[in-house]
């Protein structure tokens, strides 16, 4: 729950994967299965000598995150050196932004803890070069040595941040699933990839230091690592030890920070202009860039509910990820969308969380063929549940598996036979329903289902036995 | 002289025995001219052009290289202990581009630690002596470069210049020396020291090699973000003279602290071409005085962070046991940067610190627009079209005369950094001697206008003997 | 005025080790030479914009073109410690 002395601001580091090369250098991206330093060349690498050339594609990128960001674009806007040094950043400097970024002034909406549409302010959206990364022979406080692997390096980032207007970690929980909605929907990133996201945390208490937790690549530990935050800032004051300006270290096993630098070793960053790149004027991109801008979360939402007359929770659940929205208008191209809304937010999107798999793992028209079925009555809803079960976990499609599981509906004259010949056999139950015990129907149903194996409809069943028993 | 050697070539003398001769002198030398030479590889290179000589405008030529020019395959250390061993995977922009015109390299020459210097005295492989006299130094950075091609032990070399570092040694050692304008030759490989203020340049026996080599390395670079079009053409209009040409002198670069012989030596050169048909006027830099400070704060700031890369992970120089990687950089750097290198990166570092960049890094910017708007009044339309001053206050000082005090070695540059601030092109000729010490003419062009500075130093080179005399055999 | 302590937050800053009998040599140096950047309090520079580069371009880009990397071996050929194609480092802590 939202507690009105947490404040809270978020650091995020967005990759753009999704270029083909490098910031500066024409490495390509393609580089998260690759053995070590493979995807390095001189000037990312940083070799003596070397100089940076801007990829023009990331720029636009930029922009077109910073608009969606609804920021102001800046007319002109140059690179910055960020002199520190640490194994991980060949050059001993970051080329990175500082006065004139590319945006500012935007904002995000998220709803709130207390279920009111909560604007969140975005401070500022810059481009910088992501470092190498560093693999430690164990812990970083304990290895002996460490190894660096350069392909990372030299990545696109853009840095978006936040003003401190998150009051939980739920709500910084929000934002951060929105922002990476938004950024799938610009097709800029790809959030699964490992480093996409890097996250760095505000968090303080009302009249009190901020701490920062560094570095965290989960949402879900964003979330737990403030959790923990709260706990120990509140723990400290109530003992009367003031929070000091600091950088803490999450530890995703112990589930808690740790502390990694105080202010008085804070870095001084000694910024100046990048001498070897020249200023960007980019004002007259942002027309065109604009006029690119794919339809984004919030505005497919409400065309959803104008367009195929699904309800909000629906059409908030099925525009929660690009890919699902996409899924479901080509399903609802040719099946029912009122039913395709229902079968896939409510039940394929559990099916798939349940599996931890994303929806690329199910065809659109499969899904089109289930609900075909469904709807001519050629399968039960329960049956459906299990073809979409079967082919998540073992493969082929729907009419394949409705025959290799009989999950063919059972004919009706098969059902009404299984009827007669339940009630029937059943005389005990059916005296005992007679005589007032409304219970005894369900021995009588469970025997039409075991009669038609399981195929019958549970609630068709019900009734025609029902009528059946009027007649006595 | 290039041009001779090129006919020579083509006429049939052997550019193996040529390239023989030539290491056999430098392996015989004592001038310390050279870091480490590609005697096999340009051996070699030589034998296949005298099997079936290739075209190019430097077809056959050999040419040294400064120690800060990234050559794939050869050590490239900048002259410092930090970098020894150092072998680049990749060639400079215009080492590619010297390859293409059939230029063979023959090896890597001696220079102040990182381009740090005046006098190619903070060497970490010693200094390297003038060829006039072996007491004293050849100037810096580029001072092997210099004596190289003064000494005969290189037709021609490239260099660097980012205060004064190619012309100084020009001047000191009797050749021809150019820092063209800024953004005409690539920074593609060269070792940054100050990235905006050096360039690649030519030191030459000669006006019109340094012309030649010119017109093979100034050019557009897609992979210098900094590097501009050239025209090109800088061989043609060469002899086209001085008539009409305005020469400025600025008032500032003589007087108090200048060498008499030299600046005899500079109104003798104005009056020269005066004769040759140019006239003079007195201009004003009124911001002179005041470039130094500007210029040293600009290059230790930037130098500070250029050199910050070098901590002998990924290459150079690594020593015994590793402790935590803070502690085990720091000791490298220490270790591996010579006194001069550290001093101005600590004193960099400092001045873009918090609370400081304002004073001093952002100051020094502001002077520099100063400085710039200078030289653009001066060489205005209606104004001069080159400027005329001394290259150096004095001709070379003795080895270890000024390296004890950092500052008097900082101000022997005062005539040559206002030109990196500005960015404006520059050359250094031979005008003359003082006790048999070689002294420079220093002409200021305009913004890409190398043109009218090179036929101008034809011009004069033309009607005088200086750049004819040779020193005497170092045995 | 530069101090010995000055002198050493400079270093750690810049990663050099200053060693104590280098350190009266350069808080000597630094004074001085600073005391000459001093020099430029002389002008008055509120109105002047400062000139960060002086080759007048903008907009200078690349392309997202794929350009072929070094190799592995190339990356690592100058590092003197390496281990499974990994440069390796001194422990962090």
């Amino acid at each position: 729950m939202a507690e009105k002395d947490v404040i809270i601001g978020l650091e995020v580091h967005v990759q753009l994967n999704k270029l083909n090369s490098k910031l500066f250098c024409g490495c390509s991206t393609d580089y998260h299965d690759a053995p070590p330093n493979t995807h390095t060349c001189p000037v990312c690498l940083g070799l003596p000598g070397t100089l940076p050339v801007v990829n023009k594609k990331a720029v636009e990128y930029a922009i077109r995150v910073a608009l969606a960001l609804n920021c102001e674009i800046q007319g002109e806007t140059l690179f910055y050196r960020k002199n520190y040094y640490y194994p991980d950043l060949p050059k001993a400097f970051q080329i990175t932004q500082y006065d004139f970024p590319l945006g500012l002034g935007g904002h995000i909406l998220i709803k709130g803890e207390d279920g009111e549409e909560k604007t969140i302010r975005i401070t500022r959206v810059h481009m910088e070069e992501d470092p190498g990364r560093l693999v430690h022979a164990g812990t970083i406080d304990r290895a002996k040595y460490s190894m660096v692997d350069y392909n990372r390096c030299g990545m696109s980032l853009l840095e978006v941040v936040t003003e401190p207007d998150l009051r939980s970690p739920k709500e910084a929980r929000s934002f951060l699933d929105k922002l990476r909605n938004i950024l799938e929907y610009l097709d800029v990133f790809d959030g699964n990839l490992e480093g996409a996201m890097r996250i760095d945390s505000n968090i303080s208490l009302a009249g009190g230091e901020r701490a920062e937790v560094k570095n965290i690549s989960s949402h879900k530990g964003v979330e737990k690592a403030l959790a923990y935050e709260i706990t120990r800032q509140r723990s400290a004051r109530r003992r009367g030890v003031a929070q000091v300006q600091e950088t803490r270290h999450y530890d995703e096993l112990r589930c808690i920070t740790v502390t990694i630098r105080t202010k008085e070793e804070a870095h001084d960053y000694r910024y100046f202009p990048e001498p070897d790149l020249v200023p960007m004027r980019i004002a007259d991109w942002v027309p065109r860039v604009e006029a690119k801008l794919p339809e984004l979360p919030d505005a497919k939402r409400e065309r959803f509910v104008a367009d195929y007359g699904i309800a909000d929770d629906h059409a908030k659940s099925l525009t929660s990820e690009i890919r699902v929205a996409n899924f479901y208008e080509q399903v609802a191209k040719q099946a029912s969308p009122r039913l395709a809304a229902v079968w896939v937010a409510d039940v394929l999107k559990g099916e798939l969380n349940y599996r931890d798999v994303s929806i690329d793992n199910f065809s659109p028209d499969h899904m089109v063929e289930i609900l075909d079925m469904l709807e001519k009555g050629r399968i039960t809803e329960k049956g459906a549940v299990e073809v979409i079960r079967t082919i998540l976990d073992q493969g082929g499609d729907p009419a394949e598996v409705v025959k290799a599981k009989g999950l063919a509906k059972a004919e009706d004259d098969a059902v009404m036979e299984a009827v007669r010949a339940a009630v029937a056999e059943c005389s005990q139950a059916v005296a005992d329903y007679k005589s007032g015990n409304e219970k005894a129907i369900n021995f009588i149903v469970g025997m039409v289902m075991k009669k038609t194996r399981g195929r019958a409809d549970p609630g068709e069943a019900n009734r025609l036995v029902k009528e059946a028993l009027e007649e006595i | 002289m290039l041009r001779v050697l090129k006919e020579e070539l083509s006429a049939g003398a052997s550019a193996e025995e040529r390239m023989s001769a030539l290491f056999e002198k430098i392996k015989k030398s004592k001038l310390n001219a050279y870091n480490n030479l590609s005697e096999d590889s340009a051996l070699e290179r030589a034998r296949e052009y005298d099997r079936s000589p290739w075209s190019g405008l430097m077809a056959g030529v050999p040419i040294a290289i400064k120690s800060s020019i990234s050559t794939r395959g050869i050590e490239t250390n900048c002259s410092s202990r930090i970098l020894s061993g150092y072998v680049p995977p990749y060639d400079a922009h215009v080492i590619e581009r010297l390859k293409e015109e059939g230029a063979i390299i023959i090896g890597k020459t001696n220079m102040d630690e990182f381009a740090m210097g005046t006098s190619t005295e903070t060497s970490y492989f010693g200094p390297t002596k003038n060829p006039w006299d072996t007491d004293r130094v050849p100037g810096g950075s580029s001072g092997g470069s210099a004596a190289a091609v003064a000494a005969g032990e290189a037709p021609c070399a490239l260099g660097s210049d980012t205060g004064g570092s190619i012309r100084c040694p020009a001047s000191f050692c009797g050749i021809v020396g150019l820092k063209p304008t800024y953004g005409l030759v690539s920074r593609y490989g060269l070792v940054s020291y100050a990235n905006s203020l050096e360039q690649i340049g030519p030191l030459t026996a000669d006006v019109e090699d340094a012309a030649l080599v010119m017109e093979v390395i100034a050019g557009h670079d897609p992979r210098d973000s900094t590097s501009v079009k050239s025209e090109g053409g800088y061989l043609s209009g060469l002899y086209d003279g001085v008539e009409g040409l305005v020469c400025g002198v600025p008032k500032e670069y003589f007087g108090e602290g200048v060498d008499p012989l030299v600046e005899k030596s500079v109104w003798d050169a104005i009056s020269k071409l005066e004769e040759l048909g140019a006239s003079w006027k007195e201009v004003s830099l009124p911001h002179t005085k005041y470039a130094l400070a500007a210029y040293y704060i600009i290059a230790m700031s930037e130098a500070s962070s250029n050199l910050a890369r070098f901590d002998g992970l990924r290459y150079g120089l690594r020593l015994g046991a590793d402790q935590d990687w803070h502690t085990t950089f720091s000791e490298i750097r220490a270790a591996g940067f010579g006194p001069e290198v550290k001093r101005r990166i600590l004193l960099g570092t400092y001045a873009l610190s918090a609370g400081y960049y304002g004073r001093y890094y952002l100051k020094a910017l502001k002077v520099r627009t100063l400085i710039k708007q200078d030289f653009e009044s001066a060489l205005s339309a209606g104004g001069a079209d080159v400027l005329v001053t001394p290259t150096m206050p004095f001709p070379a000082f003795k080895i270890g005369e000024r390296i004890k005090d950092p500052l008097s070695l900082y101000m022997a540059d005062v005539f040559t950094v206002p030109i990196n601030l500005a960015g404006v092109p520059a050359i250094s000729v031979p005008s003359g001697f003082a006790d048999g010490l070689p002294i420079g003419l220093q002409i200021i062009g305009r913004h890409f206008d190398e043109k009218t500075i090179f036929r101008a130093a034809k011009a004069y080179e033309d009607a005088t003997p200086y750049h004819e005399a040779v020193p005497k055999e170092v045995v | 005025m530069i101090t010995g302590e000055d002198v050493d937050h400079i270093g750690w800053l810049a990663s050099i080790n200053v060693a104590e009998e280098e350190k009266e040599g350069f808080v000597a140096s630094f004074n001085s030479v600073l005391d000459y950047f001093h020099q430029l309090d002389e002008l008055d520079t509120e109105d002047v914009e400062p000139t960060y580069r002086v080759v007048d371009l903008t907009n200078v880009f690349r392309e997202d073109e794929v350009a072929e990397s070094i190799s592995q071996e190339e990356s690592l050929r100058n590092a003197s410690r390496t281990e499974n194609g990994y440069f390796k480092s001194p422990r962090i802590v």
